[in-house]
């Protein structure tokens, strides 16, 4: 616990005037990631988890924007950082995967320009070594022939080797942190564990910080070492990957856990969360899932919403689950 | 059912006119401005019997001595005060605009009635029964798009010139052109709401329709046209601007509404020939007016779009 | 790839088909032919041989074909008016209007993708906005106001530059061309501004709203995520995106340039085939009419046509979709 985090994001706020009143799509988020680790970053659509990601590299789309907090890369404030600063990290200290690989390729650009193009923008080196350097990109995230097919265009290739090229492009100039926003999303299941397990190797050969962010509970248990749990915004629940899953602290994780079908729990029956998440214009008072939580008492509407602090940095919850015995949940 | 429909429909108007577009409408100072100038544009034109000082087509009444008045000033003959001047002949300014903008006005509007009623009905035919009713009037559109509309407009005006015989050609004048800016007109129209049509074909509502046994015509104009009104309604305000403009143009080239009965346009193309002798006044204010009247119309018609449209922001 | 330009070019053949149908409708439903070929002396036996002569008794499909044979072969028959061939008085115009046309086109082309590009990078800018607001009036302004507008100014006022006519021409072949004399020159530029103008706005506003439409996409965003300069974002990235679409309609644009040449060639008293053709109107000189009509479906169809190939050419999911799409 020595080392500087590759990425450290403490007490972030991202917020959106709107007609309405200010929308606080991020609230209060904090946590770190290390060199060589991945943190899945889960909740449902709306939860904030995607605009964490683009609140770290500065692609929010105004009028979104960061309102306090901070985000260190490498020890570094980064959040203050705007134009050419912040395009020179972006890439070469930070890569970038997006959901939809067909969307994501230039389409009249081959994949060789897109390629070489990155490479020299952030590394000092020539052509034919650009040129060298995206083989061996494409090669290293599998793409079969990768020599042949640089001056292919992106829809030559498959939905999946499209993602590969993707992940190539993020990661071409050697950045030490790569933010994937739902990579596996749009892709076949069939193609979806192959880039799971993509990632992880090259996490671990290359040992980058990985920010995993995703719905599917099944990736997370799959490729992550830590995870977070976010809710309307907020952090409900962070810790490694076994313990969560195993014994869940907030009720709201809990319950996800118990809606994902995960090949290592048996054949239970799937259970569902009732109701749905608040639309960040009107939250609840107190604990923003006290209105759909089974355990919620008067006290979580009357109190303010708890932060991880309330359960060792683990939960925020004010009524945590498995804390003395740790049983199966939902037993 | 039917109770039903009508229930919802009114509201459903009455809701979308006060919540979106009306608070759309009463925050685009642009918009209301447009209106307004348009407004007074068309109250101008209907009521020029009434406000025009002077009846600047009954010879009986002008004076050529009254000629080259410049504008707000009295005849150094006469003594006649006119607001905005004379012509050659002695006519006033702003009596010949006023009637002037009620023939390019009452055309803009006709040829826009006729293109779209002929687009909305070809279009509702092609995208409703398919086959090859659509090949034919798709064809002809594409084919017609292949060439601007005031070239087409021009054509069909020549070709009516000279089909009408020559001793009706002034007065037919008017009709003719409201039929060849109509006719030129009806493509965008038609290729909308054919869109829309196939779109909504498909819809359950249209499919439930047709499964209790109504008309394809009652089917169409109940169900569908509603649909594609917004659509609609944007052409149409693009169109009178443009449908104006072609008039004007037409009328200009000398191919559009005769000397005896001037348009804008004419009125341009008789001021043109003073420009260079100094009298500004005959050529600046109908050109003035043509100006003011298209570029609100087309402002109106591009917040129209806008706010029918939120994906534009 | 083949089988699309081959179905392109049938589909053209269709079109000059269908206008051959018009125009041939003109001359023989828009007056009497007859009537108008011959003078007023004429004998009932001038009348048989020329019906004869014009095969006016033969069945609609025959005449029509030999219409078109006749068409094809540039002959469109004596002018009403003028009582020459209206292919020589064609020939003889033609080059006023196509230097014209070629003058205001690179105008258009030039300044209204590089006004687009401007104001939709610059979206939120001062400059982009008073300039949209500008183009807004363009697009209100008629081609001819714009024409007398100029005139005004500078041939009127300011005198520095003529109002009608070409100037000087010289004489190169069949060809005049007034790009060799100073007169010549001086008389193009308020005409080709007059008439790029409007194309130019067209062509801003129409380049603007596919780039910013092109600037929401996922790539553009991954790009900038990659630390991509936003020079080569907008130029690289983002304007090649632009110009697929922009492409086709822009070279409608530009064969209509030759149609609104009709518009601007009457306010300046321009040589040119259009003043022809408004004048035929006029005068509802029917052979004019037809063969210009003719003309004029030939360019675009044959514009048209380059269009398309240069849609091939910029986009390469075309190129490869359709060679191995294998239907």
């Amino acid at each position: 616990m020595t080392d500087t985090p590759v990425l450290s994001v403490r007490n972030l706020v991202v917020e959106i005037p709107t007609r309405h009143g200010v929308l606080r799509p991020v609230d209060n988020v904090s946590y770190d990631i290390q060199a060589g680790e991945i943190l899945g970053v889960v909740g449902e659509s709306g939860a904030g988890k995607s605009m964490t990601g683009n609140a770290v590299v500065g692609l929010l789309d105004s009028p979104a924007r960061i309102t306090s907090g901070e985000v260190l890369l490498s020890g570094q404030p980064i959040q203050n950082l705007r134009g050419e600063a912040l395009r020179r990290l972006r890439g070469k200290k930070m890569g970038m995967i997006f959901q939809d690989p067909l969307t994501s390729l230039n389409p009249l650009l081959t994949i060789g320009d897109q390629l070489t193009e990155t490479i020299q923008e952030h590394l000092k080196v020539g052509q034919t070594e650009a040129q060298e350097r995206a083989i061996a990109a494409l090669e290293e995230v599998g793409i079969p022939a990768a020599r042949s097919r640089i001056d292919s265009y992106p829809h030559e290739f498959s939905g999946g080797m499209r993602q590969r090229v993707v992940i190539a492009l993020a990661l071409c100039a050697e950045p030490d942190l790569v933010i994937a926003d739902e990579p596996t999303t749009a892709l076949d299941v069939s193609v979806q564990a192959q880039i799971v397990a993509l990632l992880k190797r090259l996490c671990r050969d290359r040992g980058v910080a990985v920010m995993l962010v995703t719905h599917d509970m099944g990736v997370i248990a799959e490729a992550a070492d830590r995870v977070a749990v976010m809710y309307a915004g907020r952090l409900a629940e962070l810790g490694p990957v076994r313990e969560v899953i195993t014994a869940a602290h907030h009720p709201y994780t809990a319950g996800l856990m118990a809606s994902t079908p995960l090949a290592s729990q048996g054949k239970e029956r799937l259970r569902q969360i009732p109701g749905a998440m608040p639309r960040l214009g009107n939250l609840p008072d107190g604990c923003a899932f006290h209105p759909r939580c089974d355990y919620a008492q008067d006290s979580c509407r009357a109190n303010p919403g708890p932060t991880l602090d309330t359960c060792d940095g683990r939960a925020a919850c004010w009524f945590p689950l498995n804390i003395k015995e740790k049983s199966e949940v939902g037993a | 059912m039917a109770d039903i429909q009508q229930d919802i429909r009114p509201s459903r108007l009455h809701r979308a006119w006060n919540s979106d577009l009306g608070w759309s409408f009463r925050h685009a100072p642009v918009a209301v401005a447009s209106t307004f100038v348009v407004l007074l544009l068309i109250i101008g034109a209907v009521l020029a019997p009434f406000i025009a000082p002077h009846s600047p087509f009954d010879p009986g009444s002008l004076n050529l001595m009254n000629g080259f008045t410049p504008p707000g000033q009295a005849n150094q003959f006469t003594g006649d005060y006119f607001l905005l001047g004379t012509d050659d002949q002695g006519r006033d300014v702003f009596s010949t605009i006023l009637y002037g903008m009620r023939i390019s006005l009452f055309v803009g509007f006709a040829a826009v009635l006729l293109a779209m009623v002929l687009g909305v009905t070809l279009g509702l035919l092609a995208g409703y029964l398919g086959g090859w009713t659509e090949t034919i009037i798709m064809r002809v559109a594409d084919v017609q798009l292949t060439f601007p509309a005031i070239l087409v407009a021009m054509l069909i005006f020549g070709i009516a010139k000279g089909i009408t015989p020559p001793e009706y050609r002034n007065e037919m004048a008017i009709w003719v052109l409201i039929l060849a800016i109509g006719l030129s007109d009806w493509v965008q129209f038609a290729r909308v709401v054919r869109g829309a049509t196939l779109v909504e074909k498909n819809r359950e509502y249209v499919q439930a329709a047709k499964l209790i046994g109504r008309s394809p015509f009652a089917i169409m104009l109940r169900h569908i046209l509603p649909n594609v009104l917004n659509p609609v309604l944007v052409i149409a305000t693009i169109s009178l601007a443009l449908a104006i403009i072609a008039e004007a143009t037409l009328s200009f080239l000398g191919v559009g509404a005769p000397p005896t009965k001037p348009s804008l346009g004419t009125l341009i193309r008789i001021g043109q020939e003073f420009m260079f002798s100094g009298e500004w006044w005959i050529l600046f204010f109908p050109a003035a007016t043509l100006l003011a009247l298209a570029l609100s119309i087309n402002l109106l018609g591009d917040w129209l779009r806008d706010a029918l449209n939120p994906r534009l922001r | 790839m083949l089988a699309y330009i081959i179905r392109r070019i049938f589909q053209s053949v269709l079109v000059l088909l269908m206008v051959g149908l018009v125009a041939f409708s003109m001359f023989r439903f828009v007056g009497d032919p007859v009537d108008n070929m011959l003078g007023q002396e004429r004998t009932q036996a001038d009348i048989e041989r020329l019906r004869d002569q014009l095969g006016l008794d033969q069945p609609f499909v025959v005449q029509y074909w030999r219409f078109l044979e006749q068409a094809a072969q540039g002959n469109f028959g004596l002018s009403y008016r003028q009582g020459r061939p209206v292919a020589e008085i064609l020939v003889e115009r033609l080059p006023a209007t196509l230097e014209l046309a070629f003058v205001s086109g690179i105008l258009a082309l030039v300044g209204g993708i590089s006004l687009g590009i401007f104001t939709a990078i610059r979206r939120r800018g001062l400059s982009a906005n008073v300039i949209m607001t500008g183009s807004l009036i363009g697009v209100s302004l008629p081609t001819f106001l714009i024409g007398i507008l100029l005139i005004y100014l500078f041939a009127v006022e300011l005198g520095w530059l003529p109002s009608f006519g070409r100037g000087e021409v010289t004489r190169i072949g069949s060809w005049t061309t007034g790009f060799l004399t100073e007169s010549g020159l001086k008389s193009l530029i308020l005409p080709a501004i007059t008439l790029g103008l409007y194309q130019m706005t067209l062509i801003m506003r129409l380049v603007r709203t596919e780039m910013l439409e092109v600037l929401r996409m996922d790539y553009i965003r991954f790009a900038r995520a990659r630390g991509i300069r936003e020079k080569s974002i907008n130029f690289r990235h983002a304007l090649k995106n632009t110009l697929v679409p922009v492409i086709t309609i822009t070279g409608l644009q530009l064969g209509s340039i030759i149609a609104f040449a009709i518009i601007t060639e009457t306010v300046f008293q321009w040589p040119g085939v259009g003043l022809l053709f408004i004048n035929a109107i006029q005068f509802v000189d029917i052979p004019v009419m037809a063969a210009y009509l003719m003309m004029i479906s030939v360019m675009f169809v044959g514009i048209n046509l380059i269009v398309d190939m240069l849609y091939f050419a910029i986009d390469p999911r075309l190129r490869v979709d359709r060679t191995a799409g294998g239907h």
